[in-house]
């Protein structure tokens, strides 16, 4: 059981630096992330594409934020369970809660911060009518462990950079890589797009497009997929592989979380905006873009000043009664729980002669 | 307003609405559908407007002259799912007075 503060549910902007937040008034957090890195939407989708709107920077790009939030929380030691979603809440006798993940990992905590913007980031499934019959029998819609592949028959779908990727580091590892597309280009960085056209030149993968998979068929397992090719001529045929792995990218989606009680309107949680951004459940809040108020933006740096406030609340309901006031970084300097500090340089007082 | 124009958009229930488009607020297609909350948030313009996510796709009825296609939304529309030889991106298609008459379908969410 993994025991913290404040369980952050969304490793995005916003519940990063929600860590920096609970920090400076000494509370722990924990972050659970569907994905298998922070950032949320920022490393995930955009991380090379600049952002305008955050606060003295000009102009910064999205991965880079990503990893300044880290570097500003990194003091204050957060904890993560990454590539696991949040699934269950359960609130104890005692007010407080705890999270199970997908796996299983549990996480106990008496407030709750989510910060899950859109949502987990979902595989986006190919509309093959029986592909759910054979999902982990072959089919998989992210590669997590390459070994897992050793010395079998890959067919990969895709035309992204991680289609691109996956089948440069596979045609090292499985007997047989197949990558199909429904185009003939392809939309990654320059480096890759030239490694699979090596590849492909030396017959360490067989690049098929244009080109779709439009069946699977096997008996308890994935035995071959029906490919049906565009060009020159269009023609169906099979290719016979142990997994199907289709790479069409990831869409956000509310999840279970849906169903943790929590009021819910146009696909975000209601919150108390004028106050402390609680929901209706006592010790549960939502902050960033998952959230909605009247007046909602959804920009990161409302998800900044959200969580700021939220931690306050959280403060009175971990230390009830506990005295408390607004300090300044300036002024208080930051202490971190590893034992490093950071202040202002003292001003020199010295005699001019 | 003299620099609204007129538009078409049915909705993923099959619904029609006509609605007024500012031409000078710089939105395109997919803020029109948001700013009248003709698909609920969170399932369009997911990426913002980036040709990203493919979740503002349409299909375009009318013989409206669209801008041309680019690089990047062809590419996402070649790995979007429903896809049909009128899919557009509404993200890519700016409100300008050439727009007048437009008429799109939302293509189903994926």
């Amino acid at each position: 059981m993994i025991k913290t503060d404040i369980l952050i549910i969304g490793a995005g902007p916003t519940g990063l630096f929600t860590v920096f937040e609970a920090g400076l008034l000494k509370l722990k957090c924990h972050l659970i992330d569907a994905l298998p890195q922070p950032g949320g939407q920022c490393s995930e989708i955009y991380p090379k594409k600049p952002i305008y709107d955050i606060p003295a920077y000009p102009e910064i790009l999205a991965g880079d934020l990503t990893d300044k939030l880290l570097e500003q929380s990194k003091q204050f030691e957060p904890g993560f369970t990454l590539g696991e979603r949040a699934e269950t809440i359960d609130k104890q006798d005692d007010g407080t809660f705890i999270v199970t993940t997908n796996k299983g990992t549990k996480h106990h905590a008496p407030v709750v911060a989510i910060a899950s913007g859109l949502g987990s980031f979902e595989p986006r499934k190919p509309l093959i009518h029986n592909i759910a019959d054979y999902e982990d029998k072959g089919v998989e819609y992210m590669i997590k462990e390459p070994e897992f592949y050793r010395n079998k028959k890959v067919v990969i779908a895709g035309g992204g950079d991680s289609a691109l990727d996956w089948s440069i580091f596979l045609s090292d590892v499985a007997s047989e890589v197949t990558l199909i597309h429904r185009r003939n280009e392809f939309r990654g960085h320059l480096d890759s797009v030239e490694k699979v056209q090596a590849l492909k030149t030396a017959r360490k993968i067989n690049l098929i497009t244009p080109a779709e998979v439009i069946g699977i068929n096997g008996h308890s397992k994935v035995e071959f997929i029906v490919v049906k090719q565009l060009k020159p001529e269009e023609r169906e045929f099979r290719i016979n592989c142990d997994h199907f792995v289709p790479l069409f990218g990831l869409s956000p989606k509310l999840g279970p979380i849906a169903n943790w009680g929590l009021e819910i309107e146009k696909n975000a949680i209601k919150v108390n905006n004028a106050l402390d951004y609680q929901t209706n459940i006592p010790g549960i809040f939502a902050i960033g873009d998952g959230n909605t108020y009247p007046g909602k933006l959804k920009l990161i740096l409302c998800g900044f000043h959200e969580a700021t406030l939220m931690c306050q609340a959280a403060y009175q309901i971990i230390n009830p009664g506990k005295r408390y006031v607004l300090k300044y970084t300036t002024v208080s300097g930051v202490d971190g729980f590893d034992g490093t500090r950071k202040e202002a340089p003292k001003a020199v007082v010295k005699a001019i002669q | 307003m003299e620099t609204d124009i007129n538009i078409k958009i049915i909705d993923r229930d099959g619904v029609t609405h006509k609605v007024e488009a500012p031409t000078n607020m710089a939105m395109n297609l997919m803020e029109v559908v948001r700013s009248y909350e003709l698909a609920p948030e969170g399932t369009i313009g997911v990426c913002g407007g980036m040709a990203m996510c493919a979740s503002c796709q349409c299909y375009v009825l009318s013989d409206t002259q669209l801008p041309e296609m680019q690089d990047d939304e062809e590419a996402m529309l070649s790995e979007a799912f429903y896809v049909k030889d009128n899919s557009r991106l509404g993200c890519q298609i700016q409100m300008t007075p050439a727009m007048e008459g437009l008429e799109v379908e939302l293509a189903p969410e994926s």
